[in-house]
């Protein structure tokens, strides 16, 4: 496997995932709409009720649509890491999965390509929805957009390696919405992503730890910081670590002496 | 250098046995027919083969490259036609071509003049810009012979993939393998249709994850019809 061989790989399958993202109209649409749903509807009226004190990274009062943004935002990367899990499982169904997994190339490097792309394909779809954020006076100084840009990476890397260590364990399409309700809700509901952590230790100290065991949360809060021209170290090392352990999970998952494909022949 | 070595392979899923200590060999540019029933182990021969699964016992060399210690070396010599579609049916034929094309490696410039040059030798230059959702069956597996062929493999696998086209496209895939063979390629065509086998060639047949027969096809017939002696091995009739 020579360096440039791989780099082509990289880009034939970040152009191939473009290509079908952006095909899908219906998905990009809903994609963006989701979460300015739960900005434009959930927040107004969440910001009547719930008081925030001053948390860091924020250095004043703020409003509740200005907390929940970077929740929001990692959501979009939770909910396009499950899409891409989905259409890991699509791919195996409908056997354009055995293109990838013959290439000449390592399978580490195959499934890490398409991690990759998977990450980097979100990219525009949530900096659309931060832009259009700003309506809500949503308004992070511009260099955090630049510096959020590798806490979206890292992020979407982690979410989507959850994605694919997942689609190595599903065997058919149809179990996919089942899985799909026991990863997303509760990684979103049990994270800082809604609430701030004081907030749950308030409510239920043990809903409090869920949240801290939850990667989601360090997603989040990654995003959260990075937004306001902070790095949130443990966030960071968080998300990294779930993110190799997660990968690893995958690679034995798609493993042929091992995972997915040596078990396939058995059901 | 023999294209494809496969000696004593066994693969199972599971306490089922699929494949019980397989060994033959395909020569360089040659049409080896593997030839069984269905449920008879090739497609799972064929997985093995192309390092979809991972042989539990026995080696697997293509062009002495093994699978086991060099499987990329292995990859990078061979094409294959699997048996379910593996196209992507939302992308144009051209951009499920550079797809393939990126994954092996090859530049674009290098994979447009490829992809221009096998689908005009498989009559389908004009459909490159077309959604394979919108191609026909025999159409389909047109594109994926020449998506195969994209990288120069020097071996080819094909695993059933006439299964399904009419009698026309079936006649057409087949000779364009033929004239592959002819070129230099060496061929594992996986099949159970017996019109498929030609007299001359050398011929595999597998039964109940055995080979039970190997030589050539005219050899296996000899006094009476290649049916009544597949038949006869494979226990469909005495």
């Amino acid at each position: 496997m020579t360096m440039r061989h791989a780099m082509r790989a990289l880009g034939g399958i970040l152009r191939r995932e473009m290509l079908r993202l952006f095909g899908q109209k219906g998905r990009l649409a809903a994609a963006v709409v989701r979460p300015l749903v739960w900005l434009g509807i959930f927040a107004a009226g969440f910001r009547a009720v719930l008081g925030l004190s001053i948390i860091p990274p924020y250095e004043t009062y703020i409003l509740y649509e200005v907390y929940i943004v970077p929740g929001l935002a990692a959501m979009m990367l939770l909910f396009h890491g499950m899409q891409t899990s989905l259409s890991m499982v699509y791919d195996r169904e409908m056997g354009s999965m055995r293109v990838l997994l013959t290439a000449p190339l390592s399978r580490w490097w195959l499934l890490a390509a398409r991690l990759f792309a998977n990450a980097v394909t979100a990219l525009p779809l949530v900096y659309v929805f931060l832009f259009l954020s700003r309506f809500w006076e949503v308004q992070p100084p511009m260099l955090g957009y630049v510096l959020a840009l590798p806490a979206f990476l890292i992020a979407g890397l982690m979410l989507g390696a959850v994605g694919l260590a997942l689609s190595s364990l599903i065997r058919q399409l149809e179990n996919f919405a089942g899985v799909m309700n026991f990863v997303i809700f509760p990684a979103f509901f049990a994270s800082t992503a809604l609430y701030p952590l004081w907030r749950f230790e308030e409510v239920s100290p043990a809903l409090a730890i869920v949240a801290q065991l939850n990667p989601f949360t360090y997603a989040v809060e990654l995003i959260r910081f990075a937004l306001y021209l902070k790095v949130n170290l443990f966030a960071l090392a968080v998300c990294c670590c779930a993110f190799l352990g997660f990968y690893a999970l995958a690679v034995v998952g798609y493993d042929p002496g091992r995972g997915f494909w040596a078990r396939r022949g058995a059901e | 250098m023999t294209a494809l070595f496969v000696q004593g392979v066994s693969h199972g899923f599971g306490r089922r046995q699929v494949l019980s200590d397989v060994t033959f060999s395909i020569p360089p540019a040659t049409m080896t027919v593997l030839l069984g029933p269905n449920g008879a182990g090739k497609t799972t021969l064929v997985s093995l083969v192309t390092g979809l699964y991972s042989a539990h016992h026995g080696d697997i060399q293509v062009f002495g490259h093994s699978m086991r210690e060099a499987p990329l070396l292995g990859l990078a010599k061979m094409g294959v036609v699997f048996q379910m579609p593996t196209l992507d049916p939302d992308l144009t034929v051209s951009d499920n071509l550079a797809y393939h094309a990126a994954l092996h490696g090859l530049s674009r410039s290098d994979a447009r003049e490829r992809e221009r040059i096998e689908l005009e030798r498989l009559g389908i230059p004009d459909r490159r810009l077309e959604k394979v959702r919108t191609l026909s069956g025999g159409l389909r597996r047109r594109v994926e012979l020449a998506r195969a062929l994209l990288h120069r493999p020097s071996l080819l696998i094909v695993d059933e993939a006439t299964a399904g086209l009419d009698v026309a496209s079936r006649r057409l895939f087949l000779e364009h393998v033929r004239i592959l063979c002819q070129e230099g390629i060496s061929v594992l065509w996986a099949t159970h249709m017996l019109d498929e086998v030609a007299p001359h060639d050398p011929l595999l047949v597998l039964h109940q994850g055995r080979l039970c027969w190997s030589g050539r096809a005219a050899n296996l017939a000899a006094g009476t019809s290649l049916a009544d002696a597949f038949l006869w091995l494979t226990g469909g009739s005495k």
